[in-house]
């Protein structure tokens, strides 16, 4: 008889749970791949919705304008997959983008031709853009300052040095050969197929030349292979994942946790102070706030690439997926002449939409 | 009577509390040793002095009968001195080779000249340790958070003995585990002690101190109140000891303290 009375319920529940078992791997792939197919559809809905959207070259503008968010987003993943947050890259971007053009300014009148005056200003810059991050990691590390508030402080730090710095004029004498790196391209073809590298073809007007990869682009993707390449394949990116999987245990299993710490919040500063030099050849200037609407885009695109804020998790590839959804509402957005402030809102509820998504799948992991 | 490990003499004070009071112990190679004792008992800051956590006031620790200074976690590691605390200390994110290599990754040279991880030799040689302690593991390159409680008890254990443990302490090991997992994990002490390694199990669980300890010490504030083999006593015996009812503790810690004597 008991016997009779335990099989019953489980036959009586055996048409349910097959439905909801299916119901819920659908769920579940649609929950692993999210991210692309949400990629897709936007892609989809701005061909039809603005015109011109649909061509190769807009691929190219795409990139070209999302380099900066893409750079920030390597950068914010580094520190969020140690389980912190980094909000100074945004300022810091700004800082950077006015220290290059200041620093080309200066190195100009001292006759060293302006390849030499544009790389020394390039490298100084990337020096200088490493004190925010050290400061940032030092205080995390050594001092146990919560994350949110070092960088936070830093992010203050910054917008005012900035101010300081420009006096209320934007940061304009770029030098030339800076700009034209900005607004040039790898290779161009002209007529007949003739193509040359870097530098264009003097055509007359009407002659279409075919424009193929900004060089910003180009650059942009070596610097971030090579930071795939050390969060997913070196000593450095694996414990970088351990801290932010089990501090304790790295502790214990003898990482020197501190310097590595230290260096994550060096290597987002690092970044940010690139996207500053990067700002400053695309746009010729360099101002305070430059990546100041970027912050909450590049948070987003690491946070839909699927790395939790609570560290542990993330890659690079699928950052730059998360900021690829953000980069093609930008450039879909403005292409159909929509405020930008759209996009902000936009912005906003997908990185809700994609917390509440990573939330349900751990619960159901 | 050729000590693996011996401690003599062990104090520790905190404040007025003396948590450890001259307490002298010893473990040889291929035994398991269980310290028992109630919450406060002493038996914690004991262990955390043997492996490095703490410093001891008074008294020496011999390996091998020579006398070392253990001053942090690294040097007893490098004594050979393992501790699987209750949480582990496992990164959850990471598969069960990067978790035995922690801290002490492989590396292999691609392209010459890049220096990058080399899972693929690390998960060989995790899967070698695994065999040698016939522990099965469905898949190595499934995360930590994906494995049991008892896998990942298994995970490590494996990683101390891979790194050359001479000693493992283990605090608490089946505390958190199901039924068939607690058997499980006994098992694999069982053939740590059959591999020559020596064992001090800390645990409230009766059950598996009998199941696998040779020898138990029992401690009560501070004190190390009686030694016993296991084969020799009983459950009732030894929670006389821990509880304190002197009746049957004193009388035969006497009887003990004789025959040592005379040994």
């Amino acid at each position: 008889m008991p016997n009779a009375n335990a099989t019953k319920p489980i036959a009586a529940r055996g048409a349910g749970p097959e439905r909801a078992g299916s119901v819920r791997a659908l769920a579940s792939i649609l929950g692993k791949r999210w991210v692309l197919i949400f990629l897709a559809l936007e892609t989809l809905y701005f061909c039809f919705k603005s015109q011109g959207f649909a061509n190769l070259n807009s691929l190219q503008i795409l990139l070209f304008y999302g380099v900066l968010v893409f750079l920030l987003a390597t950068a914010e993943l580094f520190v969020i997959v140690t389980g912190g947050i980094d909000l100074s890259v945004g300022y810091v971007l700004g800082f950077a983008s006015i220290i290059s053009i200041k620093l080309m300014e200066w190195l100009g009148p001292l006759g060293l031709g302006e390849p030499l005056t544009v790389l020394i200003g390039v490298c100084l810059t990337l020096v200088i853009g490493l004190v925010p991050g050290l400061v940032n990691g030092w205080l995390v590390a050594y001092l146990k300052v919560p994350p949110f508030i070092a960088t936070f402080s830093m992010l203050g730090v910054c917008h005012g040095v900035s101010e300081l710095i420009i006096n209320g004029v934007y940061a304009m004498g770029l030098p030339k050969l800076a700009s034209d790196i900005g607004s040039g391209y790898l290779l161009y073809v002209g007529p007949g197929g003739r193509a040359s590298l870097f530098q264009g073809p003097v055509v007359d007007r009407g002659v279409t030349v075919l424009d193929i990869v900004p060089n910003i682009v180009v650059v942009t993707s070596i610097i971030i292979g090579i930071f795939a390449f050390v969060l997913a394949r070196s000593k450095f990116g694996r414990h970088v994942y351990a801290l932010g999987g089990n501090m304790d245990a790295a502790i214990r299993a003898g990482i020197p946790v501190k310097r590595r710490l230290l260096g994550v919040y060096a290597l987002s500063s690092f970044l940010a102070s690139l996207g500053g030099i990067v700002y400053a050849f695309m746009y010729v200037s360099g101002k305070p706030d430059a990546g100041a609407s970027l912050l909450l885009d590049a948070i987003a695109g690491v946070v839909i690439g699927g790395a939790s804020m609570f560290g542990g998790s993330g890659s690079v590839g699928r950052t730059m997926l998360g900021a690829l959804i953000i980069a093609v509402l930008d450039l879909g957005l403005r292409m159909s002449g929509t405020p930008t402030f759209d996009k902000y809102i936009l912005v906003g509820v997908i990185l809700i939409l994609a917390v509440i998504i990573e939330r349900y799948m751990q619960e159901k992991a | 009577m050729d000590y693996l490990l011996e401690t003599r003499n062990i104090t520790k004070h905190f404040g007025g509390l003396t948590a450890v009071d001259h307490v002298s112990v010893g473990l040889r190679a291929g035994e398991a040793l269980a310290v028992l004792g109630d919450n406060g008992a002493g038996k914690s800051t004991l262990i955390k002095i043997i492996s490095g956590v703490h410093r001891p006031d008074e008294g020496e620790i011999y390996i091998g009968g020579k006398a070392v200074r253990i001053e942090s976690p690294m040097d007893a590691l490098a004594a050979g001195i393992e501790t699987i605390y209750q949480d582990l200390a496992l990164a959850e994110n990471l598969d069960v080779g990067a978790n035995i290599f922690l801290g002490r990754e492989r590396m292999r040279r691609s392209l010459g000249i890049l220096r990058v991880l080399d899972d693929q030799s690390m998960r060989e040689e995790a899967q070698k340790v695994l065999d040698r302690l016939d522990i099965e593991i469905p898949s190595l390159k499934k995360t930590i958070r994906t494995l049991s409680g008892g896998q990942r008890q298994a995970v490590a254990i494996s990683r101390s003995i891979y790194w050359d443990a001479k000693v493992l302490i283990m605090d608490e090991p089946t505390a958190a585990l199901g039924v068939a997992e607690q058997k499980k994990v006994l098992n694999l002490v069982r053939t740590l002690k059959g591999q020559g390694i020596g064992i001090i199990i800390i645990s409230h669980q009766m059950y598996d101190v009998f199941e696998v300890a040779d020898r138990l010490a029992v401690m009560r504030r501070g004190l190390l109140v009686g030694e016993r083999v296991v084969k020799e006593t009983t459950p009732d015996e030894v929670v006389g000891l821990i509880v304190g009812s002197e009746t049957v503790g004193k009388e035969r810690q006497e009887g003990r303290t004789a025959e040592t004597a005379e040994e």
